[in-house]
């Protein structure tokens, strides 16, 4: 018997019927043409998170966003009359990549009154417009003012700047987005300004490190020592259960009731976790950010922990019950790699305690992010060796099907557009 | 007799300031993966007892404006919280069940 009420159908999985209950493929996570087909089906048309709108916090502020596996490199700007504006990382002379530092493949950021290419001299405004061509008088019927970095498409919401390669986004960004995850608009996203952030190369399909993020049934068996160091908590056989699913569009949430350690006896917790005050679902001290939050605990569950949003395709945003948020990107590098993102967002510590309190929220993504991360190679291995043809999911990973089923029709809706068969 | 590192009142943690003062997660966790089990917990058993009253000094000053040997200790409380991973959790350096994953801390804030 479950602890929490599941729909009228019986089942999650059953409440969206257009999913239905059997075994699923997982062909699409094996295959070199179908990974070109996702970049030109989904990343080259959805809405793609670049960063956010603090990372430009004055005017004449810039920051660049690779891309990766997309051969893109993005700047994105708030020029000195307080426009925000995207561009292709390219100048117009040659193609040379403009912003870098380090290498060409590192990122740039800061403050600049103007870009100078390395190569040539070439100058832009932080509008993008072209302000200075070396020895101009060299070239042949040059016309300065056409010679703007090109622009990208993108649009804000709550503070998140996403952009779209297509040539015309087919929908605005809220109407991308959609009701659920368009509800969280007003939670103040913008307070939490200090930023955790990691990245990894991964040897598996990005979406099998997103089914690793979106169902809780891995957590006893994997991360047996997540709950406490005692023989209690430690119990891989426990049956984790979370409280609410659900769907919207092509996006995907889940919450889960808390755990509330702060309530916790000193004999069940790390010692660690005692001395921060802080540990797995963050520090135990929130900030007020008062009772009526936007959008979070769309089903009102009594106990609420955290809201997992997985916004199609690759931008997942985690809302804490402590009052922190965190998101993650997977950049699909190949059939069989990819690169995730993760960045840890806080209400800015201001003395030392509140510091360490975040750091051990920090430590702790990564120590068990890495036994999710762990699994990775060997499941892409699994996969790839095709002892099976398909694969059960259980009620608990109703998102897993989901997503598959949304990948698998955005790529179907691209190939019947182009008049040819998809190879899946 | 080199100069201190730390505040006075923290000289007993003295010994252990030149090896685990390490301003970035990346350098704490390389020193971690590096070091034996003997090594981490010999330090976490000399500086968890600490812990609290080293909070409590550094927690006197604001996080931009800390005294250099403030500083460090807050460095050294950075080290602990590595290294009770793996005392209290792993029971080994690494994490259990990592395989062949690596995750990078690329940005954080200081100190």
């Amino acid at each position: 018997m479950g602890r929490f009420q599941k729909p009228a159908e019986g089942t999650w999985t059953e409440h969206y019927p257009e999913l239905g209950t059997g075994p699923i493929s997982f062909a699409d996570s094996i295959s070199p043409e179908f990974y070109q087909l996702e970049r030109e089906a989904i990343f080259k048309r959805a809405w793609l998170y670049a960063g956010r709108m603090e990372q430009l916090p004055r005017n004449g502020t810039y920051f660049t966003k690779i891309l990766p596996g997309l051969r893109t490199s993005i700047v994105v700007t708030r020029d000195l009359d307080g426009r925000v504006r995207a561009f292709h990382n390219v100048c117009r002379h040659r193609g040379n990549k403009l912003l870098w530092e380090g290498t060409p493949k590192g990122e740039s950021c800061g403050k600049a009154r103007q870009f100078v290419c390395k190569y040539h001299g070439w100058r832009y405004g932080l509008d993008g417009a072209c302000t200075y061509v070396h020895q101009a008088n060299e070239f042949f019927d040059l016309q300065q003012d056409a010679l703007g970095l090109a622009p990208i498409h993108f649009d804000t919401w709550a503070g998140f700047i996403f952009v779209n390669l297509a040539e015309q986004p087919p929908q605005s960004l809220r109407d991308y987005l959609g009701p659920m995850v368009g509800a969280l608009d007003g939670y103040p996203f913008d307070r939490m300004t200090e930023r955790y952030s990691f990245r990894a190369e991964n040897d598996s399909n990005w979406k099998v490190f997103i089914d690793a993020f979106q169902e809780y049934y891995h957590v006893p068996p994997l991360h047996t020592h997540q709950l406490g160091p005692t023989p209690e908590a430690q119990n891989p056989e426990y049956e984790f259960e979370a409280a609410h699913y659900q769907i919207d569009g092509p996006h995907r949430m889940v919450s889960t009731s808390g755990t509330y350690k702060q309530a916790w006896p000193a004999e069940h917790l790390y010692p660690a976790e005692a001395l921060t005050r802080s540990g797995n679902t963050g520090p135990w001290d929130a900030p007020d950010f008062g009772a009526d939050l936007p959008g979070v605990n769309p089903s009102g569950i009594s106990r609420w922990g955290i809201d997992n949003f997985q916004v199609f395709p690759n931008l997942e945003i985690l809302i804490y019950e402590r009052n922190w948020f965190v998101t993650y990107r997977y950049w699909p590098t190949s059939h069989n790699t990819h690169v995730f993102e993760g960045d840890l967002h806080f209400v800015p510590a201001t003395k030392a305690s509140e510091r360490l309190a975040r750091e051990y929220a920090a430590l702790t993504f990564k120590e068990y992010g890495l036994q999710d991360a762990g699994t990775l190679d060997g499941t892409q291995m699994g996969l790839e060796q095709q002892a099976f043809d398909e694969f059960p999911l259980n009620d608990q990973e109703v998102l897993v099907r989901h997503f598959h089923k949304t990948v698998g029709d955005w790529v179907e809706a691209y190939a019947r557009q182009q008049g040819g068969e998809s190879k899946r | 007799m080199t100069e201190a590192l730390l505040p006075d009142e923290f000289a007993d943690l003295e010994p252990w300031a030149p090896t685990w003062c390490l301003a970035t997660e990346p350098e704490r966790w390389e020193l971690r993966l590096q070091s034996s089990m003997e090594d981490l917990q010999a330090f976490y058993d000399a500086v968890f007892p600490r812990a609290e009253a080293a909070i409590a000094w550094c927690d006197r000053y604001p996080l931009d404006d800390m005294p250099r040997d403030a500083e460090r200790l807050l460095q050294l409380l950075h080290s602990l919280l590595m290294v009770s991973y793996a005392v209290e959790v792993w029971k080994q350096p690494e994490v259990i069940n990592g395989g062949s994953a690596r995750i990078d801390r690329i940005g954080e804030p200081r100190p």
